[in-house]
């Protein structure tokens, strides 16, 4: 009977709706398509009409390049989610003075230009090979494994685990079988995006890999910047693209029978002091961390080391352009640009990500396979831009935005919206569980009680979702704050960003560039854990019970 | 309340957002004529310069970097049917005939093209104007050799001599310019027939590759300030002139019989609505006023004649004299095979 009667609401108030879901729908999708799908369709027709590309599907090397992609990045998210899990459980349930610290200082490797962590593998370990790629890919995405995780296993209730330790469960036994499946969707989201990160890792695999390991992206770089080889490339892509959509099907498998409402719990009475074994997991988690620490810290001392001593002369250019007038502005600046662009770009994708969720959440609600296909195609369709190479995206924006009534191609704004294509995944996946998890029956409460769908969204989602909206606009805005890819393609001289200033640097001679470079480096570092702080306080007032 | 705040927030936030996404539009108000310039990665100019030559000529130049000067000619192949751009700097003589085939560029005859650029004159029809040459050349740390009482080596062959072992670093030629540059050297050195045998013997001799210049030079290379382990790089011949000492003496030196010829060129997008000026824009490029800073700036050398260099140069850093250099159909037609080739052998 009730579940007549909830279908009945449900379709009457499909039928009001549906208007609704199309509205919410229509930004997200125009803005992928204009900024997406269109450039990266654009550049493979290109391809395409230069013939050649079955010849390329053909060639055995094809086939190894996908075969060394898939498996890098495969250790590369094994070794980040080995890694992660502990500073996931540090940071979720060990009530620890300076946790704040920790949650910031993981973020730090995400922003750093690939180009100085390279060098910094490279001085490190000089004969690395595959090791130093997949550890430096590791090292970089750690910080998505341990927030996601850590997000959600900070509102796990605890009690279930009691329950289970109490009925003679050992620790491990306890984590395995109640803990772990808990967790299973935010790890198998955190993995999908780590694995599409490190799979389209460009800097890091050019550099460590030196001219013996090459992967698709590489690949596709060298083919469509250096050969002009469009078929060639395009064949790489769609490689790539079928690699990515596998990847992202595993992950919404895993993830499907996961994400309903799961009993949440606030942060404060989870957290406790570890006791016995959790120590060992407790000092994983330090080591993971002394172990990121490894090259921040050299990029730090390398920032003060001169030919002649300690010096601050590094962080004195930062008030010019550097040797000889390499930057166009000063190291200060850039760093204001920076500033500026991750705002706008974070604002952007929070809009686009949040109606993006919005729309996913309704359409599954909706009666009917055809929403629920719909749903289906457009959540794998906006993890896309993460799984895409950047170069095909920026050579489309090339050839198809200059047909627009206003040429973006050389638009300063074009650079926070190329920043915000990659931050509207991780929006829509930070937002989205938790926007599935809230209670239907609160909506239907609220719309009962006369409720404008507008204003149930406002009064029970929004408030239920700010928590995980303000994590996300935090995420968001070190994303953008380090993205180098896209940027670098698009951003003029005049106001580069802060990554891109560093990589202008590292390519001149002269010691002072070099100085400068590194003190800008430690500079970003700094810039993002303050920014990921701020955004961060804006929520911890909120840590409440009944927060979810 | 919690509402409230993350309402204030957003709309605090998205004011602040709304200044800057406008703060960059207002630059293309009323006033002088703009013209659209894409140029490489390593464009350099003193503001001071560019500031006089639209107070002089009533335009300001729009820079756009666009990659090396591979990625910059591809993507001027690639929207030549609507140009990103009025006026094009940086395409070099490895990809200058790739642009040239595709009819990037229109005729144009700068007035300032007979002082000295004429002399790297590579169109009949006069759509590229040479601007600056920038010569890749094998650079060396002088004192490590000295220290070890090595006589310092000058010659490609020099480079495979066991003696030199191991001492060597280079880029990767598909994937930086100097790299490829190298390779061209090589090639043009021992002919298409005997490259690869000098690259065997180059392996042989334990030759580094690594995936770009900043790796090989500032990290890798012992001249300079990241002190790597190498005493010779595959660099510019102008980088000895970045690493004067305190007294004056250049640390590094760059072997004059290993260079390669790399000239950069400008020239009048076809397409342009703004042909008059993006013409001006060329003949500055070429003026006396540009020229003057291009070593400065850029690491590169003028075409112009009679335009001095900084001082410093003529000791540390002086023009090569007679550096190889490939025609450009030959380079067109054997870039990608040379490439493919050098990878096999240097991987397998």
């Amino acid at each position: 009977m009730a579940r007549a009667d909830r279908g009945l609401t449900l379709r009457a108030r499909a039928r009001g709706s549906a208007a609704g879901v199309t509205l919410l729908a229509v930004l997200p999708i125009a803005f992928l398509a204009v900024f997406f799908a269109w450039p990266v369709v654009a550049i493979l027709r290109l391809g395409f009409a230069d013939g050649g590309v079955a010849t390329a599907l053909a060639q055995s090397q094809t086939w190894e390049l996908a075969a060394f992609t898939v498996a890098q990045a495969a250790a590369s998210t094994v070794v980040a989610v080995l890694a992660g899990f502990p500073v996931a459980f540090l940071l979720a349930r060990v009530r620890l003075r300076g946790a704040g610290l920790v949650r910031t200082f993981v973020l730090v490797p995400f922003v750093l230009p690939t180009v100085v962590v390279g060098l910094a593998f490279k001085a490190l370990w000089p004969d690395g090979g595959v090791f130093t790629i997949v550890l430096a890919n590791a090292f970089f995405n750690v910080a998505v494994v341990a927030r996601t995780v850590g997000g959600l296993w900070a509102h796990l209730d605890r009690r279930g685990e009691d329950a289970a330790r109490a009925l003679g469960a050992s620790p491990w036994r306890a984590f395995r079988s109640v803990t772990l499946p808990a967790l299973a969707p935010a790890v198998a989201s955190a993995a999908a995006v780590v694995f599409l990160f490190c799979a389209t890792s460009f800097g890091v695999v050019l550099m460590l890999g030196g001219a013996r390991y090459r992967t698709l992206e590489t690949e596709i770089y060298l083919r469509t910047v250096n050969l002009l080889d469009l078929s060639g490339a395009a064949a790489l892509s769609i490689v790539q693209l079928v690699a990515v959509l596998a990847a992202l099907a595993i992950g919404a498998l895993a993830r499907r029978r996961r994400e309903t409402a799961v009993r949440l719990r606030a942060k404060g009475e989870t957290a406790r002091r570890p006791e016995g074994r959790e120590w060992w997991v407790v000092s994983a988690a330090f080591g993971v961390l002394a172990l990121l620490l490894v090259p921040i810290a050299a990029l730090v001392v390398r920032s003060f080391a001169t030919r002649d001593g300690w010096s601050l002369a590094g962080y004195r250019a930062l008030s010019t352009g550097g040797e000889n007038g390499t930057l166009d502005v000063s190291g200060w600046d850039a760093a204001l640009n920076s500033l500026r662009t991750a705002s706008d770009a974070t604002m952007l994708a929070l809009v686009v990500g949040v109606l993006a969720a919005t729309t996913l959440v309704a359409l599954r609600r909706a009666p009917g396979r055809g929403a629920r296909a719909a749903g289906e195609v457009m959540d794998a369709a906006l993890m896309l831009p993460l799984g895409v190479s950047a170069v095909t995206v920026g050579f489309g924006y090339l050839v198809t935005l200059g047909d627009l009534p206003w040429d973006l191609r050389t638009s300063p704004l074009l650079v926070p919206f190329a920043q915000a294509l990659v931050i509207i995944p991780l929006v829509v996946r930070m937002v989205l569980p938790v926007l599935r998890s809230v209670d239907e029956r609160l909506r239907q409460a609220a719309a009962t009680l006369g409720a404008s769908p507008a204003r149930v969204w406002r009064e029970v989602d929004l408030p239920l979702v700010a928590r995980s909206l303000a994590a996300a606009a935090a995420f968001g805005y070190v994303v953008a704050l380090g993205e180098f890819g896209a940027t670098s393609f698009l951003a003029r001289p005049d106001a580069p960003t802060l990554p891109v200033a560093i990589g202008s640097l590292v390519n001149r001679p002269g010691e002072l560039n070099s100085q400068m470079a590194y003190a800008a480096c430690t500079l970003l570092m700094l810039v993002t854990a303050l920014v990921a702080m701020l955004i961060e306080r804006l929520r911890a007032p909120q840590a409440q019970v009944g927060e979810f | 309340m919690r509402f409230l705040r993350a309402a204030t927030a957003l709309v605090l936030a998205a004011t602040t957002a709304g200044c800057t996404l406008t703060a960059g539009e207002d630059e293309q108000s009323e006033g002088p004529t703009t013209v659209r310039l894409a140029t490489h990665d390593s464009w350099a100019a003193p503001q001071e310069v560019l500031d006089a030559f639209e107070q002089q000529s009533g335009i300001r130049i729009q820079v756009t970097k666009q990659g090396d000067a591979g990625a910059l000619t591809n993507k001027l192949v690639l929207s030549k049917a609507n140009p990103v751009a009025d006026v094009a700097y940086g395409v070099d003589s490895t990809f200058a005939s790739r642009a040239l085939a595709e009819d990037v560029f229109q005729p144009y005859t700068s007035p300032e093209a007979d002082r000295g650029p004429q002399r790297y004159s590579i169109d009949p029809r006069h759509r590229l104007s040479a601007v600056d040459v920038g010569d890749v050349c094998v650079n060396i740390d002088t004192e490590w050799f000295s220290e070890r009482d090595l006589p310092e080596p000058e010659t490609f062959d020099d480079l495979a001599d066991p003696r030199y072992r191991g001492q060597l670093v280079v880029e990767n030629a598909a994937t930086s310019s100097p790299g490829l540059a190298f390779l061209l050297a090589t090639v043009a050195r021992y002919g298409e027939q005997g490259w690869a045998d000098y690259w065997q013997r180059l392996k042989d001799n334990d030759v580094q590759v690594v995936s770009g210049w900043t790796e090989a030079y500032t990290q890798e290379f012992s001249g300079s300030s990241g002190q790597g382990p190498k005493p010779i790089v595959v660099s510019y011949a102008s980088s000895p002139a970045a690493e004067i000492g305190d007294d004056g003496e250049p640390r590094t030196k760059a072997l004059l019989d290993t260079c390669y010829r790399q000239v950069e060129y400008a020239g009048v997008l076809e397409g342009t609505e703004n042909a008059e000026a993006a013409g001006k824009v060329v003949d500055f490029l070429l003026s006396q006023q540009f020229q003057t800073t291009v070593a400065d700036n850029m690491y590169v050398y003028p075409t112009r004649d009679g335009v001095a260099l900084p001082s410093g140069w003529a000791k540390a850093a002086p023009l090569p004299e007679d550096p190889a250099s490939l025609p450009g159909e030959q380079v067109q037609a054997g870039r990608e095979g040379w490439i493919e080739q050098w990878r096999g052998l240097i991987e397998g």
